[in-house]
């Protein structure tokens, strides 16, 4: 159904996207530039082999960045795979079962979401630092081998913020199941696991999916939580910008911004396509 | 497996505990400990080598709130009170409730006009409030910081039209202003708040609006009688995903703000990180941690708790 819908929202509202767009086409924009130090515009870029794409090929060529992509993925599929797995698991539990303290569990679900992530953050640095220095000093281990914040904690933190979404994401899906269909392959004699494994994971996979998607573009895109559980070698990509912005910002750092606006784009597209395959 | 599984069989409890484990272990492990040691640590005292000497001294928080038993303020001797760390506080709260109102203000018509699209545009309309909202934080701050800077896009922008008119122009200072990190917090944060508001404004069925008019109400009695009360759910919980992190966040200050902008999270870091005093970091989180729960829970209470929160 259409409506009349007055100009002055119209124009209200393509002044928001004008102004959630614009930054995103600076930084493209500036990712051509032909000046170093990258604050005015001297125009588009032409050196080398790869032409106008200068700074994407010195990017690429980037030893530190390629390292902090590296880590970036690592820690997302990592921490995905045991968030979805324990969140689905949480789901299950939460949506058919009755066990004690399942409001306890319940409750301490809602905790990233009411506590600001900055004090979750500094929370594991206090307990890692504390456990790090006694389980060292309880070993006895010194120089290299000491224990020390890195891509493990980095990861085993990711895992505690986004086991919560994933929860409710598939919480969500569990809760329109109809258990006829599983009543009905139990009936026919399958197992309880081959009934989890051939009836109700694939009608709940979606949710699965969907919660899945939704760990890893939290770990992706985390900043605070990885800036105080990080240590050496474990750069990701937006602790590596955070570092650059702070010191010289050359059209390096708006070539890496506009591949990772490229790749959200992709990935957007593609998990639309999905849905909509779905629907 | 088989045998484990058959074994648990009707027994609910040890299956559901079974399965809520991991989670539960992660939850304690990773946010309930690290919560108590917070808590610990705020009330000990920082050694002279940066680490914390575990005691029980109230110091770190007569510190935030202005208690100065040590130190002169300004001309006054000590005791007396001394507002560096309660000007950072307020200016936090205020900051907060800044940008959520202004979230609100520039969200509202957005996630209106996406909500009363056609089917076919909807899609595209909500597509494209996504895509900035999945670019990365850091890259989105650092976007203004190209924007707002002195040499930067918008000063550009505006001399140009000034030269247009041959007016005299002289570029202004916008980086490093209050303004500026609310411009990049708005920017950050109007995604979560359009969102759940899109949720509950799609879901108003079409006839109410048919009926409201048949009975003879103006659009603007309509959008005060029936969409706004039917959409405050969705306002609600959103006011709670923005609200919550702007109070904490760091990184929008730091970048935009400079020094001249510092809120109780630039505090915390860098008591953690610069300052190596974690003992008074800890204390600002706490007092952080209250302040956002008390307006939180203040404000759930007057609104109720939004449903919508699941669908962000």
């Amino acid at each position: 159904m259409t409506r009349k819908r007055s100009p002055w929202l119209t124009g209200v509202v393509t002044l928001v996207y004008i102004f959630l767009y614009a930054p995103i086409l600076v930084l493209i924009v500036f990712a051509f530039n032909s000046s170093r130090a990258n604050v005015v515009f001297e125009g588009v870029v032409n050196q080398g082999p790869c032409g106008p794409f200068y700074w994407f090929c010195v990017l690429f060529r980037n030893q530190e960045v390629l390292a902090a992509a590296r880590n970036t993925l690592t820690i997302a599929i990592t921490s995905t795979l045991f968030s979805t797995t324990f969140g689905t698991m949480a789901a299950l539990a939460l949506q058919r079962y009755q066990f004690p303290a399942k409001t306890f569990s319940e409750v301490s679900l809602y905790i990233p979401i009411v506590i600001p992530e900055i004090v979750m953050g500094i929370g594991i640095l206090v307990l890692f630092s504390a456990l790090f220095r006694w389980l060292n000093a309880a070993l006895g281990l010194t120089g290299d081998g000491r224990l020390s914040m890195g891509l493990g904690t980095v990861i085993v933190s990711h895992v505690a913020f986004s086991v919560p979404f994933v929860t409710l994401v598939v919480r969500a899906r569990l809760h329109d199941f109809n258990r006829s269909i599983e009543e009905a392959a139990l009936d026919l004699g399958a197992t309880e696991w081959i009934t989890f494994w051939r009836v109700t994971l694939p009608i709940i996979a979606p949710g699965v999916l969907a919660g899945g998607l939704l760990a890893f573009t939290l770990s992706l895109d985390d900043f605070v939580i990885t800036f105080f559980t990080t240590g050496p070698g474990a750069t990701t990509l937006p602790i590596y910008i955070y570092g650059l912005l702070r010191r010289i910002i050359t059209p390096e750092v708006n070539a890496l911004s506009t591949v990772w606006i490229l790749i959200v784009l992709a990935a957007l597209l593609i998990s639309q396509r999905l849905q909509s395959r779905q629907a | 497996m088989t045998t484990l599984f058959s074994s648990l069989r009707h027994k609910d409890s040890q299956r559901g505990l079974l399965l809520i484990s991991p989670t539960v272990l992660w939850m304690v492990g990773l946010l309930i400990i690290p919560l108590i040691l917070v808590v610990i640590t705020s009330f000990g005292r920082r050694s002279p080598d940066g680490a914390v000497i575990y005691t029980f001294t109230l110091d770190n928080y007569a510190r935030l709130i202005g208690i100065s038993r040590d130190l002169p303020c300004g001309d006054t001797p000590p005791p007396c009170f001394d507002d560096l760390y309660v000007t950072i506080l307020w200016r936090s709260v205020t900051l907060a409730f800044q940008t959520t109102l202004l979230v609100i203000l520039v969200g509202y018509p957005l996630a209106y006009y996406v909500a009363r699209a056609s089917d076919r545009r909807r899609n595209t309309l909500l597509f494209l409030i996504l895509v900035p909202l999945w670019t990365n934080f850091v890259i989105r701050v650092y976007a203004w910081m190209m924007i707002l800077r002195t040499q930067g896009v918008l000063n550009d922008l505006i001399g140009a039209i000034f030269d247009l008119f041959n007016l005299p122009f002289q570029p202004l200072e916008m980086l490093y202003t209050p303004g500026a990190v609310l411009v990049g917090m708005v920017y950050e944060f109007l995604p979560f708040m359009v969102l759940p508001m899109y949720t509950s404004l799609e879901k108003i069925d079409d006839r109410l609006f048919e009926a409201a008019a048949d009975l003879g109400a103006n659009a603007a009695k309509t959008f005060w009688r029936v969409t706004l009360p039917l959409s405050m759910p969705g306002v609600v919980a959103g006011t709670i995903l923005v609200f919550i992190p702007v109070m904490g966040t760091f990184l929008v200050s730091d970048i935009l703000g400079g020094r001249q902008v510092i809120l109780v999270g630039n505090l915390i870091q860098r008591q953690f990180l610069d300052a190596r005093n974690p003992a008074f970091g800890s204390a600002a989180s706490i007092i952080l941690m209250i302040m956002t729960l008390i307006i939180t829970i203040f404000y759930t209470r007057k609104f109720g708790f939004g449903e919508e929160i699941v669908s962000a």
